[in-house]
């Protein structure tokens, strides 16, 4: 299929500006500035059903129409924070499409009455960001950034910023509080950055695959948009497919795919042919899906994988099979958000400490007082306190774990193991 | 401007609150406590703890009708899936609010389970043990045992100077940030912070020197753990084993309520020490706060340095006597002399103190003389401030004038809440000769030459010469002006004093409520001086020559060589003391006077605010209050005065005058409830200030004599020119006073006698930075150290009072470098 979104799969050079341009590049930026309302725009995204492709998966333009048009002036921040494990997506867009995901940047800015837009890349992404000041540079000098662009009033100037290495800042508010300089800890919500964003502003946060998609959407239509997926997932989305398969890597199918297809079609099956065993869809922030053959052929969109019991979120499919320890794996997750944390809340912050230590002795075989019920008692404690979905998600792996592979777990009078 | 109210129910009770108050605050008015840690009323909330997690349920909207859905006659209520916290969600009609339900309280216990894991099992040994909202909050919400394992308790540094006043215990640190949103949002001074993240989240400074801020101690009060810990108090008793005494900070004009806790120490031979100087709670004038100085300089009045017993002088030498040798010896004198006697009362002496000298001065008809530097205070009893303006309440329709003042230095807590009320729209108008931290708030800052105080303040009689000051004043419902003597001298600031008491009159605003002329005075009692009728004297040195001279409460032949010359010109002195000074080493005399921690009393606040004070601890040897000390020497003389209850004294006061009518003892100890809820049970609410329960005290009525805008000649100032250096007296908070120097603990602080000069001056004075100088002022020579700082104006040097060196008023000086 022609990609969308990983377009340098099917076009080498894109990444060159000529060949983006000679490709149709920036033709959906000087329609929209040259002859559209920037509220039109915002109705032709609503129309397509793109939804956020962050994780939250919040529609878009039901979104950017949320802007206070009383506060002036307004921000777009692109979120390229990245850092979900077992998510690798954007990193490839930006690398290898950067223009498609600049132009959807730019067009996002005109429809909310941007003038000012910025890309907010994680601390490890430097090298990333100087390709991208170089593209935004080449941009500037083609007068596709800057005054009066395309003979008219509009104008616009991109940034890049750089995080500093904390998972955290994916998070909406955290990220806008370590633009403005200050400790990236998530802020209270309401207000949502669309009243109150940026310095106070007015501004749209969006994922560097939800932003991509705009040109083409622009180009092509929303009915076109919609008519790829499902009913309730429009358009396609960049599988990043990790763990026991033989070829790990981006996919971009349409919604609807199966899991099967994905992981036999795409991803080349499961290494030595071992039977899945689990599936984290939303990387580390899932619940485990425990895997027979209704759940391979269930397709994959936000609806269809809510049934199962877990969140399709960002679409970072980690496969797990029969050689792995569930047990081993929350180890793993949990270490990540014991160190994420941010600390402002009691919860995430005392309760991630817990939880490493009670899978760190069950692990080490030290389980007295530390245990499986404990372990769960204190993530289900966790649980619809917390100020941010990071300690929410925090518990997601260890409760759906323990619940759904009880066996994996062996300080525990559930199922096998001692005592 | 009343708020619209919002009805709602917590926990099955009603309440009606206006709009945008927040669930906690609205549940704490009906006497529902819901716990939290890092909400404080007094800041804004960050829902960081979620301890406050409560269930809120909120009628049902008809997305179609946009009308609430009525069920079985009731609104139909919705409770969220989620508990919400309470200190971060405001109030809206008709919600249910479930803060003692089950699923509320299992909530709260375990967010205290949370909190427990790493907290260290301290209370043994650490101070906050009695007062600890933790503590308190554990044994109502949480449960009696923990599951956490012992061993993985994250350890940390436990004894971590953030300064060298407070100490921090990286263990017991429960991440509320209430610290360093106190000093953010309330102080201004953003000197602390959090580093790193999530278990490793430490507080830090980022001062040099650390936690650099004047008010670090209303940390230690706020902090709901034993984390921040004074040095002046660590280790030092339980709560509970001490006694409380309700007193008034003397250290400034602002009068700031405090609460003296003591105990009776075997180590001090079963005396009753001062533990600790705490906050007591009066909105009007201090709110919860302390400053520093206020805090931590307690440790005078045990000093064993004090004078015990009378002395008289024999054969050249003082040698302890008997009070009735000692007041024998100096009745006679003043029996014997009329209208050749002086009395020179110092500012920190108690309203009864002063009344009885100025019964004494006028029963015999001498001089009753206020021994300051700063004049001005008989249009601050005619125009000061009246009825009950509150700093802490005025907003847009206030404008606040500082003039010559570096309020930070000379009276922290008005710095604190003026700064407060500009942030509410207060219109902050600060003019000086040199800039100070509070132009940082102000809208208007006007910057004059030294000695050009008294015009500038005229320039702005006239709102239509274009100064933008001259018209936000003109414009303003209230003006209040406040004056200091930054700079200036007795003269310069009584001209001062008069040509601000000219703009009031001239904008319409003299003795009107809501506008003020205030004195920023040095000592806690000198507004209670002028009101007693005290008048000061520029030129001392003539008023001595062979009179008997009575000095209370202050040092004159200490603080300029030129008085003690002159005090030895004097037939007979007599002199009464806390300590021993050069005045009292030229003294007949020497009578030994309780610190006002050892007797009760009153004093007279700049804003005219009369409280009461308290004792706390008995009295330190044979010493006796001031006021008896003079009656008993009036009685040697012949007269009667009041000795022993300074309740009468009070009453007599009021009856002689007119502004002090609705004022008695009774009347000073009203109190009525205040907002926040503090101490004993609402410790985990607003902190470990303590309530009022002693007196919130009165405002003065102004005294009805016609302002005489006539009477004083024109003064015209020293002024800086490019030959000739010229010191100018400047306060700094932390100095060499009497009641200051013992505190040990504040030596870091105080520093060295020290100048300062604008880097281009001490090049052209030639002299270095950092060195010690000669410095030659009115002929006498002093050493002191040289400073440079950019915002020192040119040709002047700032030079601190109490600091060693007299100076009360601008001179000009040598300078030699050794």
């Amino acid at each position: 299929m022609t990609h969308i979104l990983l377009r340098h799969r099917d076009i080498p050079e894109i990444k060159k500006m000529e060949v983006y341009r000679k490709n149709g590049g920036f033709e959906a930026f000087k329609k929209v500035v040259t002859s559209m309302k920037p509220g039109a725009v915002t109705d032709v995204v609503k129309a397509s059903g793109l939804r956020g492709r962050g994780g939250a998966g919040f529609p878009t333009g039901l979104k950017w129409s949320f802007m206070d048009n009383s506060n002036w002036p307004h921000y777009v921040v692109a979120n390229a924070d990245e850092s979900e494990p077992g998510t690798f997506k954007d990193r490839e867009i930006m690398e290898s499409n950067p223009f498609q995901f600049l132009e959807g940047v730019a067009i996002s800015a005109f429809a909310v009455g941007a003038n000012t837009a910025y890309v907010y890349l994680r601390g490890e992404f430097w090298q990333l960001a100087a390709f991208l000041d170089d593209c935004i540079e080449e941009m500037e000098k083609a007068d596709l950034l800057g005054k009066k662009l395309f003979g008219t009033e509009y104008e616009l100037k991109l940034y890049t910023h750089l995080g500093a290495g904390a998972y955290i800042c994916g998070e909406e508010t955290a990220l806008l509080e370590s633009m403005e300089g200050k400790r990236g800890q998530p802020r209270l919500r309401p207000p949502y950055p669309p009243s109150f964003g940026l310095y106070g502003k007015p501004t749209v946060v969006n994922n560097v695959e939800t932003l991509t998609n705009v040109p083409m959407i622009l180009t092509k239509g929303a009915d076109w948009y919609k008519a790829l997926g499902t009913a309730d997932s429009a358009g396609v989305k960049l599988f990043s497919l990790s763990g026991r398969v033989n070829k790990p890597g981006n996919y971009e199918l349409p919604f609807g795919t199966t899991f099967r297809h994905l992981i036999y079609e795409c991803g080349g099956g499961i290494i030595n042919d071992h039977p899945v065993k689990a599936i984290m869809a939303a990387g580390a922030s899932s619940s485990i899906i425990k895997v027979d053959d209704k759940v391979l052929d269930t397709p994959m969109d936000y609806a269809s994988v809510s049934k199962l019991g877990a969140d399709l979120g960002s679409a970072s499919v980690i496969v797990i099979d029969d050689t792995v320890s569930i047990e081993w794996v929350i180890s793993k997750t949990v270490e990540f958000f014991k160190h994420e944390s941010c600390g402002k809340c009691t919860p995430c912050r005392e309760g991630n400490y817990w939880m490493k230590h009670l899978i760190e002795r069950m692990e080490a075989g030290e389980a007295v007082e530390a245990n499986t019920e404990l372990l769960l008692s204190v993530a289900k404690q966790m649980q619809n306190k917390c100020l941010c979905a990071l300690g929410e998600f925090a518990t997601m792996a260890v409760v759906s774990g323990i619940e759904r592979f009880p066996d994996d777990f062996t300080a525990s009078s559930i199922g096998g193991g001692h005592d | 401007m009343t708020k619209q109210l919002v009805s709602l129910v917590i926990d099955g009770q009603p309440v009606s609150v206006p709009a945008g108050t927040l669930i906690v605050d609205a549940a704490k008015q009906i006497g529902i406590d819901i716990p939290v840690f890092c909400y404080h009323p007094k800041m804004e909330p960050v829902g960081m703890c979620r301890m406050c997690l409560v269930e809120v349920g909120r009628p049902v909207i008809d997305r179609t009708s946009g009308q609430p859905v009525i069920e079985d006659g009731k609104l139909k209520i919705q409770f969220g899936a989620k508990l919400e916290t309470a200190c971060t969600t405001p109030v809206s009609e008709g919600m249910q609010v479930l803060g003692m339900s089950e699923k509320a309280r299992t909530a709260q216990k375990e967010i205290i389970e949370f909190l427990l894991t790493s907290h260290p099992l301290d209370c043994p040994v650490c101070d906050k043990g009695g007062e600890c909202p933790l503590q308190n909050l554990t044994i109502e919400h949480g449960s009696t045992e923990s599951r956490f394992k012992f061993e993985d308790k994250q350890h940390q540094e436990k004894h971590v100077p953030l300064g060298d006043l407070i100490w921090l215990d990286r263990e017991r640190c429960i991440q509320c940030a209430r610290c360093i949103r106190f000093q953010d949002e309330i102080v201004g001074d953003s000197v602390l912070g959090f580093f790193s993240r999530g278990r490793t989240t430490d507080i830090v400074t980022y001062s040099e020197p650390g936690f650099d801020s004047i008010f670090s101690g209303n940390t230690s009060d706020i902090c709901p753990v034993g984390a921040l810990t004074t040095v002046d108090f660590r280790f030092g008793a339980r709560p509970w084993e001490m006694n409380s005494a309700a007193s008034i900070c003397t250290h400034c004009a602002v009068g700031c309520n405090t609460t003296i806790n003591v105990r009776r120490e075997a180590s001090s031979d079963g005396r009753m020490m001062i533990k600790r100087v705490m906050p007591r709670q009066n909105e009007q004038v201090n709110e919860i706060w302390l400053c520093d100085k206020g805090r931590f300089a307690h440790h005078f009045s045990a000093n064993p340095a004090r004078l015990a017993k009378p002395l008289i002088r024999i054969r050249d030498q003082l040698s302890e006597s008997s009070w009735e040798e000692a007041l024998n010896l100096a009745g006679n004198s003043l029996g014997e002399v009329h209208q050749d006697f002086i009395i020179l009362a110092g500012g920190r002496l108690a309203n009864e103190d002063l009344f009885n000298l100025k019964a004494l001065a006028d029963g015999f008809g001498g001089k009753a003389l206020l021994y300051s530097h700063m004049g001005g205070g008989s249009f601050t009893t005619q125009i000061g401030m009246s009825k009950d303006t509150n700093f802490g309440e005025v907003g847009a329709d206030t404008c606040i004038l500082v003039v010559a003042s570096d309020l930070y230095n000379e009276a922290p807590l008005w710095y604190l809440r003026i700064k407060q009320a500009a942030e509410r729209g207060a219109t902050l108008i600060v003019a000086g000769g040199r800039e100070t931290k509070l132009e940082k708030y102000a809208s208007h800052v006007i910057r004059y030459a030294y000695g050009d105080e008294s015009p500038t303040i005229q320039s702005l009689h006239d709102s239509k010469a274009g100064l933008a000051a001259a018209q936000a004043i003109a414009s303003a419902q209230n003006l209040v002006v406040l004056y200091g003597s930054d700079g200036l001298g007795l003269e310069g600031s009584t001209s001062l004093a008069e040509a601000c008491t000219g703009l009031l009159e001239k904008t319409s605003h003299a003795g009107k409520d809501g506008s003020a002329l205030i004195g920023i005075w040095t000592h806690a009692n000198d507004q209670g001086a002028w009101e007693m009728g005290f008048q000061t004297n520029a030129d001392l040195t003539a008023a001595f020559d062979n009179k008997l001279v009575y000095i209370v409460a202050c040092d004159p032949a200490g603080d300029d060589p030129a008085l003690a010359a002159a005090l030895k010109t004097a037939r007979f002195v007599i002199v009464q003391e806390l300590f021993q000074t050069e005045t009292s080493r030229l003294a007949n005399v020497v009578l030994p006077a309780q610190a006002f921690s050892e007797r009760e009393g009153s004093f007279t606040s700049g804003e005219r605010r009369v409280q009461r004070f308290y004792p706390a601890v008995p009295a330190l040897g044979e010493s006796r209050p001031d006021f008896a000390i003079t009656a008993s020497l009036a009685r040697q003389a012949g007269l009667e005065l009041e000795g022993i209850s300074a309740l009468k004294i009070m009453n007599l006061i009021a009856e002689k005058y007119k502004s002090f009518e609705d004022i008695s003892y009774a009347s000073l100890a009203e109190v009525s409830p205040q907002w926040p809820m503090v101490g004993n049970g609402d410790v985990y609410y607003g902190g470990t200030t303590y309530a009022n329960t002693q007196g919130l005290g009165k405002r003065l009525a102004l005294s009805k004599k016609e302002v005489n805008l006539t009477s004083l000649k024109p003064f015209k100032s020293k002024r800086p020119n490019d030959s000739v250096l010229l010191a100018i007296p400047v306060s700094q908070l932390y100095d060499r006073g009497v009641t200051v120097l013992p505190s040990t603990i504040l030596h870091a602080h105080i520093g060295d006698a020290s100048l300062t000069l604008h880097p281009d001056t001490a090049r052209r004075f030639k002299v270095e930075v950092g060195s010690t100088v000669e410095l030659t002022l009115h002929g006498t020579a002093t050493m002191v150290k040289v400073l440079v700082d950019e915002k020192v104006p040119a040709s002047v040097a700032l030079l601190p009072h109490s600091m060693g060196i007299s100076i009360n008023a601008p001179a000009a000086v040598n300078l030699k470098a050794v």
